[in-house]
């Protein structure tokens, strides 16, 4: 091939869009690789601390389309300090100066702030999509910079994020010459935006497929801006709580009827039932419906709606929905494939309205699902073993039972057997959690059975290291390993150390890790970077015989080019008892702290959110050819 | 929130379940009580950590925005505003959430479900905007009943004449009144 010219083996490489694939061409040579790098227009990075920002802005001058994901899963659950990391500025700073064509950004799980946004609007001239999920640290005068500078937007979706409410201006700064929206998600934005800025934007937006307001927007600008958008596919609805009869509602009916082409339905803030049936013309046609912010909505109200949607592909709804109500999306719903069933009720010993019948329920009636999300209080082994036979095409199978530790509630026996048939029938299976009762039994059906799993959810499960290592063995394909409370201590996390650097990341909190541990596999492992979190006082402890280390509370190992973080919170300076061998543990000054390259471990201590004891990171500086 | 789907019974309702669940226990047996059940599980894996019984920290997983989302819709229904209904004739009263309902249509509507057996809604006369009077109408004999309620200073009012939102704060108590009593009501008033 080397005979081709440059153009050519660049055509070629244009078939291939899937990262993984060009990341392998470009390995083959030099040549390979420069063509590779510099025709490449998606780049996704998984973990924002695996490699530097400025490494890829260089490498890829040419990307279109950037996604970076920053905070680990958990830090969804509160279980990650809020000063941990996951800054955005680095990103858009490194790609403000080395890839002026950045169209789209998208981040999730990151620290964004207004600056960033700030710099990201005027930093892109042919910028058209913005996508921030479950992000936090920027306002709505953010959004405002993007609004007023971007003027080839297309989509601003935010999703899940927490964005500080600063007033409605931010949507009256999209120009009158912005006329090229697609998608406009606020439903995270917690103010008021202004009525007649938003119908005004949506009658210049003649491309516009996906509309999703926030609470603030009443039936009657809903209805005014449905008027304008008969080819809008997607909806999250504003409020729904006004009184049925006024003009609002006639006017609300008669616009929905025009929108033939919406398949997707979301919103439905403090909906009231009585509104409901203003929906039901559409129901036949939807293939996306989520009802999971409407917990006004009783069984019988959310019957009345399903059982209308023949053509459902994706339902989001709170457990208000009850047994009787999935029996009714069974008997409905024939084309199902996502089902997610959130708790209305977060009191661990409590009851929920669906139980291991609705489940069965649904697997019976519902053959194409293959991603599932339920909540619920008690299951069974029998009950799981008929949902694996009857749906052996899960991708995606999460269940929580509320109560840690649950038992089977019929025959008081772990769940092992129950887990175990939906990996050993469901073949595909590339996500699991996991929860109730569980023994060592169960990991190692999962090692044994579930060779395509990536993700793997463990929470107050099995009895020994064995679990563990059942997994970190028999996961082939594993990528990201998430486990809290359960009792894995340094031997199952040395198990098969080598694992982790085909991982994306391994988290741990609340399990029987020591520091040690720690210590042992950032010796052995100079490409991960291993982040201790502890956040409670055991100073005392600190001096004592290191063979009683305190156990750590929080890990996370991730695979990393990048190196030590130079932005993890607050540094300061500890002192360990040296250890013979590679120099695993030294004493530290500050000084030696930021000078990476040295080859030599590190043992920097910081302390989180004021706690005496400090926290540790143990880092491998280390220079890798990219 | 969950409880109130109650009425439809949910499969398993607490104690009742767990006391005649049959197990493969000796009879006699402790595992037969619910909490030496949960005892028994976390006893056989006394390695672990200790299972939290309260709530520990991110659990369960649900999201932040999630979680605040509910909360709020919570915190708004929980501001009930339940008021004694009476019904002229009826051998008992009913209770009604004000707060639950967005306006006169929908109060009215949920009193005609409650005494549905005896009682229509029926529009009398075309509305200005807002408030049209209504009147419940009895299918049976036809005896029409008029929607009243007692007021913050005691007074029996008619009910539509003022903004609902003040209708919640101000009302009591409800009283469907036979029509035939509530001459001095002047039920065809002309709203404004």
């Amino acid at each position: 091939m080397t005979y081709f010219p440059e153009e050519v083996v660049e055509h070629i490489f244009s078939f291939l869009p899937a990262q993984r694939d060009r990341n392998t061409v470009s390995l083959v040579c030099k040549v390979w690789y420069e063509i590779e790098r510099l025709s490449r227009r998606r780049v996704f990075v998984g973990n924002c601390y695996a490699v530097r920002a400025g490494s890829v802005a260089r490498r890829f001058p040419n990307v279109r389309a950037l996604t970076v994901k920053g905070k680990p899963h958990f830090a969804d659950f509160n279980l990650v300090p809020p000063d941990w990391g996951g800054y955005a500025a680095p990103w858009i700073e490194a790609a403000a100066r080395g890839c002026p064509g950045l169209e789209e950004l998208r981040m999730k799980r990151m620290v964004v702030t207004d600056e960033s946004l700030e710099l990201l609007a005027r930093s892109f001239p042919r910028f058209r999509a913005l996508v921030l999920i479950s992000c936090e640290g920027f306002s709505t005068d953010g959004l405002a910079a993007i609004a007023s500078h971007c003027k080839l937007l297309r989509e601003l979706d935010l999703q899940e994020n927490e964005v500080e409410d600063r007033g409605p201006r931010w949507l009256s700064c999209f120009p009158d010459s912005c006329t090229s929206l697609v998608s406009l998600n606020f439903a995270c934005i917690k103010g008021e935006v202004n009525a007649g800025s938003l119908e005004r934007l949506v009658s210049r937006s003649p491309n516009l497929r996906s509309l999703r307001l926030n609470r603030s927007v009443s039936v009657d600008t809903l209805a005014k801006i449905l008027m304008r958008t008969p080819n809008l596919e997607d909806l999250g609805t504003g409020n729904l709580t006004d009184d049925f009869q006024t003009e609002s509602y006639f006017k609300l009916t008669s616009a929905l009827e025009k929108c033939k082409m919406l398949r997707s339905l979301s919103g439905f803030w403090d909906a009231s039932p009585v509104c409901l049936s203003v929906i039901y013309p559409l129901c036949v046609q939807l293939t996306g419906l989520n009802l999971s912010y409407a917990p006004t909505l009783d069984a019988s109200d959310l019957i009345k709606m399903i059982s209308r949607c023949v053509k459902l592909q994706r339902l989001w709804v709170l457990d208000c929905i009850s047994d009787k109500g999935l029996q009714v999306v069974a008997s409905s719903c024939k084309d199902l494939q996502e089902l997610r069933v959130f708790p209305s009720d977060f009191y661990v010993a409590g009851f929920s309205a669906v139980t291991e019948e609705g489940l069965v329920a649904v697997s019976l009636g519902c053959p194409k699902l293959n991603s599932l999300l339920y909540f619920c209080h008690q299951m069974t082994n029998a009950a799981l073993v008929i949902v694996a036979k009857n749906c052996p095409n899960f991708t995606r199978f999460r269940l929580c039972i509320l109560e840690p530790g649950k038992p089977d509630v019929v025959t008081n026996q772990p769940l092992d057997e129950g887990f175990g048939a939906i990996v050993r029938e469901c073949k595909g299976l590339q996500r699991l959690s996991i929860s109730g009762l569980l023994t060592d039994k169960v990991f190692m059906y999962i090692g044994k059975y579930a060779k395509q799993l990536e993700m793997l959810s463990i929470a107050f499960a099995g009895d020994s290291d064995k679990g563990m290592m059942h997994v970190m063995n028999g996961c082939k394909n594993l990528r990201k390993l998430e486990i809290r409370d359960s009792p894995f201590g340094d031997a199952a996390l040395l198990g098969n150390f080598a694992r982790y650097e085909t991982m994306r990341s391994l988290w741990m909190s609340s399990c029987n890790v020591t520091l040690k541990g720690c210590q042992v596999l950032a010796s052995k492992m100079p490409m991960l970077n291993v982040e201790v979190i502890n956040e409670r006082d055991g100073s005392s402890e600190m001096e004592e015989n290191n063979e009683e280390l305190p156990k750590v509370e929080k890990l996370y190992v991730y695979r990393t080019t990048a190196g030590a973080r130079d932005d993890a919170p607050n540094f300061m300076v500890g002192r360990i008892r040296e250890e013979a061998g590679r120099g695993v543990a030294t004493v530290v000054s500050s000084s030696s702290v930021s000078s990476a390259g040295s080859g030599k471990a590190t043992l920097v201590c910081l302390p989180y959110l004021g706690a005496i004891w400090p926290g540790i990171i143990i880092h491998h500086p280390l220079y890798f050819a990219f | 929130m969950s409880t109130s789907s109650a009425d439809s019974s949910p499969p398993v309702s607490g104690l009742d379940y767990d006391d005649t669940a049959l197990t493969l226990a000796l009879p006699g047996s402790s595992t037969t009580d619910a909490s030496d059940r949960k005892r028994a599980g976390a006893a056989s894996h006394a390695d672990k950590p200790p299972s939290p019984k309260a709530r520990a920290v991110g659990w369960p997983p649900v999201r932040a925005y999630r979680r605040n989302a509910l909360r709020e819709d919570a915190a708004a229904a929980e501001a009930k505003r339940l008021v004694k209904v009476a019904v002229d004739g009826a051998p008992y009263l009913r209770k009604v959430d004000l707060a639950a309902h967005g306006g006169y249509a929908p109060l009215l509507r949920a009193l005609h479900a409650m005494f549905a057996s005896c009682l229509a809604v029926h529009r009398a006369g075309e509305g200005s905007e807002g408030t049209a009077a209504m009147r419940l109408v009895d299918s049976v004999n036809g005896a029409e009943y008029v929607p009243t309620y007692e007021d913050k200073d005691g007074d029996w009012m008619l009910v539509g004449d003022v903004p609902w939102k003040m209708f919640v704060e101000s009302c009591k108590r409800i009283r469907l009144m036979k029509s035939s009593e509530a001459v001095n009501l002047s039920p065809r008033r002309s709203f404004k």
